[in-house]
């Protein structure tokens, strides 16, 4: 076995090697193993109870894993547990925040606990402070702010020690639209900076916020890749939408007739007008051929787009597939 | 140690900016307060009686019979055993109910720093109420003529007792996250091993006295007579110890829980 020296990574910021986590009989996460590459956002995206905080309490050792190998930043999080909490920001579900501080008494108490050097601590305060908008409630009592205010507050703290690794369990949880919009802007700010894993069980989200996507279900990995790998690895035709107007048994005759399309089925009909949805062979675009097709006849075309799997179908398709399996 | 401050001193803030603090010490001061004119009273009476016979036929009574060892034994034993579990109940209680407990276990600092930091920080609040107490008996020196030794040893076995009072409660503390429940078992068990001594008069075994030894009141005694007993010492140190040991045990156990 390879010894890991401190520092030692490969350009690997966290290192998740076969990780399992029992409590009692439960396995909460099962031979799970990525791996999050430097000043990457990693999306882990997944139903909930799907074994998502456990994995990211086990990364910011607040558990122990039951088997298996969790470093960041080349740190054992069993081996050396302070060198690898140095370097890492975490942001619970719930802001760990203790309702009775004002925001400023709150982040120096944590700038203290995080190690930040003593002349530094106030800088720091006021430096994440303004780069999460906390700084017009600084005085207040974290207990009176609304929760968008705690969240912003949350993240403060994960960021105080400007930590290489930041963990942030459900981000937006709880927050209205423009709230999560700003969060989001945050986010992907702190990327490059930062190597972050966030984790949701809102699909959007990753595709609007994550470089690389690890879908979990029932504690276990069922797909890794970026968004668009996953949309295309899982979609074995191409989707095209055509809305036109024309009498609908004879359109969808012909559409049936163009070559390369396999499937033709009659989505919507608003009076004369169709949309409807071809699949086509993988890696052929048919859309020239379809809107031959429609004009030469005489018919009216409205639109014509392709459509790849969104992240809803997708999700559906990898939860409930190994669901199927599972039973 | 700088983390065991910046922890002290969080645990500390917590106290003043509730009311936790405020209701503590007033309360001790109202009680403590009250008992020292009682026994105040009952000085005087005796005094002013000793006087009428012309201070013939009774043995010569001073300060240290009358007011501060009756006090030091017994009444003020009594109030903190009720007391203390108010100070610890919500030292890990709050932290697991608010989620806080996440932010001290995935920092940068041992499990013994945040576990000696909340304990610090409640022993700060613990010295304050003796600071409080030690303003009557400064009066007593103030107006009389105590003798200064025994008061010294009382202090000592006071704050000794205090202090193994808190190492329990704050392990009681780690096991729920309800202030209430924490406070009440910790009350319980608190008073349980103070009534142990009851076991002196009618236990005859060995083993009977043995429990007998372990209660938290019999190893005031000295201290409060103005005797340092290396013995005592020891006992309300290894509680001490014991409390925060357990603490540690039982904190390193609510990480393998989801």
């Amino acid at each position: 076995m390879r010894a890991s020296l401190p520092g030692d990574h490969h350009g690997h910021m966290i290192q998740v090697e076969h990780l399992t986590k029992r409590y009692g009989p439960t396995v909460a996460v099962s031979d799970v193993s990525f791996e999050v590459q430097k000043g990457e956002v990693l999306g882990f995206l997944g139903p909930n109870g799907a074994g998502k905080t456990t994995t990211m309490r086990v990364i910011t050792g607040y558990l122990p894993p039951t088997e298996g190998k969790v470093s960041v930043a080349g740190f054992d999080v069993l081996e050396s547990p302070i060198e690898a909490k140095r370097r890492t920001g975490y942001l619970p579900e719930n802001p760990p925040v203790y309702p009775d501080m004002t925001v400023s008494e709150y982040l120096g108490f944590v700038a203290r606990i995080k190690a930040v050097p003593r002349a530094e601590v106030k800088k720091r305060v006021e430096e994440v402070s303004e780069k999460c908008a906390v700084t017009d409630v600084r005085g207040r009592q974290i207990g009176k702010l609304s929760k968008g205010y705690r969240q912003r507050v949350g993240l403060a703290q994960a960021l105080i020690h400007n930590p290489e690794v930041l963990v942030l369990d459900e981000p937006t949880a709880g927050l209205d639209p423009k709230q999560i919009i700003e969060t989001r802007e945050l986010i992907k700010n702190l990327a490059g900076q930062h190597t972050v894993v966030l984790s949701t069980h809102i699909l959007p989200e990753v595709s609007k916020t994550c470089q690389r996507v690890v879908v979990i279900n029932r504690g276990q990995v069922v797909a890794v890749g970026t968004p668009d790998d996953l949309t295309h690895h899982l979609q074995g035709y191409e989707t095209v939408v055509v809305t036109a107007e024309g009498p609908a048994a004879e359109m969808i005759d012909k559409l049936q007739r163009v070559e390369g399309v396999n499937l033709v089925e009659p989505r919507d009909a608003a009076g004369e007008r169709l949309t409807i949805e071809l699949h086509a062979e993988r890696g052929k675009d048919v859309r020239p051929e379809v809107a031959r097709a429609v004009v030469e006849a005489g018919w009216k075309l409205y639109e014509i787009k392709t459509t790849g799997l969104s992240l809803e179908e997708i999700f559906l398709q990898l939860t409930t597939k190994d669901l199927g399996e599972a039973n | 140690m700088r983390n065991i401050l910046a922890i002290a001193g969080k645990e500390l803030r917590a106290y003043f900016h509730s009311p936790i603090a405020y209701v503590v010490m007033t309360i001790w001061a109202a009680l403590t307060g009250f008992a020292f004119y009682l026994h105040l009273m009952v000085y005087s009476e005796e005094m002013f009686y000793m006087q009428g016979r012309g201070g013939m036929g009774a043995p010569p009574i001073n300060l240290n019979d009358v007011i501060i060892r009756p006090m030091l034994e017994g009444f003020l034993l009594i109030v903190l055993l009720f007391l203390t579990p108010v100070i610890t109940m919500r030292l890990f209680a709050e932290e697991k109910r608010s989620g806080s407990i996440e932010l001290l276990l995935t920092s940068p600092v041992t499990d013994l720093e945040i576990i000696l930091g909340k304990y610090l920080g409640a022993l700060t609040l613990l010295v304050s109420l003796m600071v409080l107490t030690f303003v009557y008996v400064g009066l007593l020196f103030l107006y009389g003529n105590p003798d200064a030794k025994p008061v010294i040893a009382g202090a000592l076995g006071m704050l000794l007792f205090g202090a193994a009072l808190l190492s329990i409660g704050m392990w009681i503390s780690t096991f729920s996250k309800n202030q209430i429940i924490a406070g009440a078992v910790t009350l319980a068990v608190l008073l349980l091993m103070y009534i142990l001594v009851w076991l002196r008069g009618v236990a005859t075994g060995p083993v009977g006295q043995f429990i007998a030894g372990l209660s938290l009141g019999i190893h005031i005694e000295s201290f409060a007579k103005g005797v340092i007993d290396v013995g005592d010492l020891l006992y309300y140190v290894s509680v001490i110890f014991l409390g925060i040991f357990l603490t540690a045990r039982s904190v390193d156990a609510l990480k393998g829980r989801p």
